[in-house]
């Protein structure tokens, strides 16, 4: 296996609404400034691969317009998945392994405030039995977090914790959306949205982009002493039937968690993309973590979750962190789908 | 006995949405309110680029400066549409063309009329034909199409030369100004 290593990386302020903002301007400014942080220009870069979805935006084609940010003059190889970025930057890894490429520049975005995101995400479910009824993804996610608290697996202080963990962490990220310190008291004493759900269980909606560039060992050498290499990374996908999935278990990131190797060394920090307080749990559980792994240092997908571009992120916030030396070895995780469907692991290390 | 197949089941799906153009296409469509072209101009490349985007598409580095543009232009290719367009109250057989603004680098597709579609050539100069100012919105439609001016056809291959020096020249100029 080629080692690559993850060697910049670059994110958008997360906001409820970027405004006048596009597409293509939101993707310039992050894949400009991991050119930046590197030096590259596109004759060092042998591929690129996005991570979007047209439904968020509303725009046919966005992701077509978007390469207006690459400057593609002249042309480049590109490809781009219908997913979360981490979904791409897995294909940009097996082009590195395949020896057909020694860079690649990952970047996803979401321009999600044009839309009612909950809704929008109901067109992911089965066309004939579960769409037709409008399902929203809160909704779906309410079912999971009652699932689990009718079967003692959480209780609500146990989501509350884990919301009051995010909004602290988020004080230290500049761009996070929503931070700030809040007693496990107050968030209980809010109101229920979906029951078992208060608001501050959910994502907010977040506009924004981030991009990453990978590279192997030769080329991250030149760039940093130490970097931060993927040293295992797997996806798993269940059922689509919501009804013949065991929704108290992520059992896909637990195979994928295996599959990388989470266990195989200590883990000091985890950035988890798990977008309802309650899953951060039940994901934390499914790659045997303990409280000797930081969680989701930069605050999480409840701190800001650009649909899209938030688990190519936490690929950029573990990878950062290692490059500083404030952590050897972390788990960078994505999820797509309704209630976790599909998850992606990977697990960084220092060298 | 055989039962019917399903074959039609009605899933209405309707999503609404608060679509932003962009903040270069916002201005773009400002201007066209007003009756005036304005394009950008590529810090990197030199190049004029309308509609603007907001991006170089070149380099992949944002355009700021805004360019005003006449509305005069050349053919740089066309076609003659025989078929109707289900969306379009346009009457075929009519000429869509790539056309090029004077002073800009990058095409874009437009109707030509005012004169016999048989008549339309690459290389043909044509002018904007302006709707009247009262139906003027944000849109390219602003413009009713662009008809001949009467002028010499240009050679497109030279044009495209000149226009790429220009770019050059402006390039250098920024280069010493610095």
């Amino acid at each position: 296996m080629r080692e690559v290593a993850i060697v910049a990386y670059a994110q958008t302020p997360l906001v409820r609404d970027c405004g006048a903002r596009n597409d293509v301007e939101l993707v310039m400014d992050v894949v400009n400034a991991v050119k930046q942080q590197t030096g590259f220009t596109n004759k060092d870069l042998d591929f690129f691969c996005s991570g979007s979805c047209d439904y968020l935006g509303g725009s046919a084609f966005a992701f077509v317009n978007a390469l207006d940010a690459l400057g593609a003059v002249p042309p480049i190889a590109e490809s781009h998945v219908e997913m979360d970025a981490a979904w791409a930057l897995y294909e940009a890894w097996l082009k590195i392994q395949t020896g057909h490429a020694n860079t690649a520049l990952v970047y996803g975005f979401g321009k999600c405030s044009q839309g009612d995101l909950p809704d929008v995400l109901t067109l992911q479910l089965d066309p004939y039995y579960t769409q037709p009824l409008w399902p929203d993804t809160i909704s779906l996610a309410a079912l999971q977090a009652r699932a689990l608290l009718d079967a003692g697996r959480i209780t609500e202080e146990d989501m509350a914790r884990v919301v009051q963990k995010s909004r602290r962490n988020a004080m230290k990220k500049s761009n996070a959306q929503l931070k700030g310190e809040y007693s496990i008291e107050q968030l209980l004493a809010q109101p229920m949205l979906t029951s078992p759900l208060r608001r501050h269980d959910c994502p907010p909606v977040t506009d924004g982009a981030s991009a990453v560039i990978l590279a192997t060992r030769e080329v991250a050498e030149k760039l940093h002493k130490r970097n931060a290499y993927i040293t295992g990374i797997d996806h798993r996908i269940e059922a689509h039937q919501l009804g013949s999935r065991d929704l108290l278990n992520s059992s896909s990131t637990k195979i994928a968690g295996e599959g990388a190797g989470v266990k195989k060394g200590k883990v000091d920090i985890a950035e988890l993309h798990t977008p309802f307080s309650f899953q951060e749990l039940m994901v934390k559980a499914a790659l045997g973590l303990d409280d000797s792994t930081v969680i989701n240092p930069s605050g999480g997908p409840l701190a800001g979750n650009i649909m899209m571009s938030a688990g190519l992120s936490n690929f950029g916030e573990v990878a950062m962190r290692i490059i500083k030396g404030e952590a050897n070895r972390g788990v960078a995780h994505a999820t797509s789908g309704a209630c976790l469907q599909q998850n992606l692991v990977a697990v960084l290390e220092g060298k | 006995m055989s039962e019917k197949n399903i074959e039609l089941i009605e899933c209405p799906i309707v999503l609404n949405y608060n679509f932003s153009a962009g903040r270069a296409p916002t201005q773009f469509l400002r201007s066209m309110k007003q009756g005036k072209l304005v394009g950008q101009r590529s810090p990197l490349t030199g190049k004029v680029i309308v509609p603007p985007r907001g991006a170089c598409p070149e380099s992949g580095q944002p355009t700021t400066e805004e360019v005003p543009l006449p509305d005069t232009g050349t053919v740089i290719t066309f076609t003659i549409v025989y078929l109707p367009i289900p969306t379009s109250a346009l009457e075929p057989p009519f000429v869509v063309a790539n056309l090029v603004l004077d002073g800009s680098d990058q095409t874009f597709i437009h109707l030509v009329s005012g004169c016999k579609n048989e008549d339309v050539q690459i290389g043909m100069r044509v002018k904007a034909v302006w709707k009247d100012k009262s139906e003027w919105d944000y849109s390219m439609d602003n413009i009713a199409y662009f008809a001949p001016t009467g002028e010499p056809n240009v050679d497109i291959v030279a044009l495209k030369a000149s226009r790429l020096e220009e770019a050059r020249r402006y390039v250098k100029a920024q280069g010493e100004k610095k």
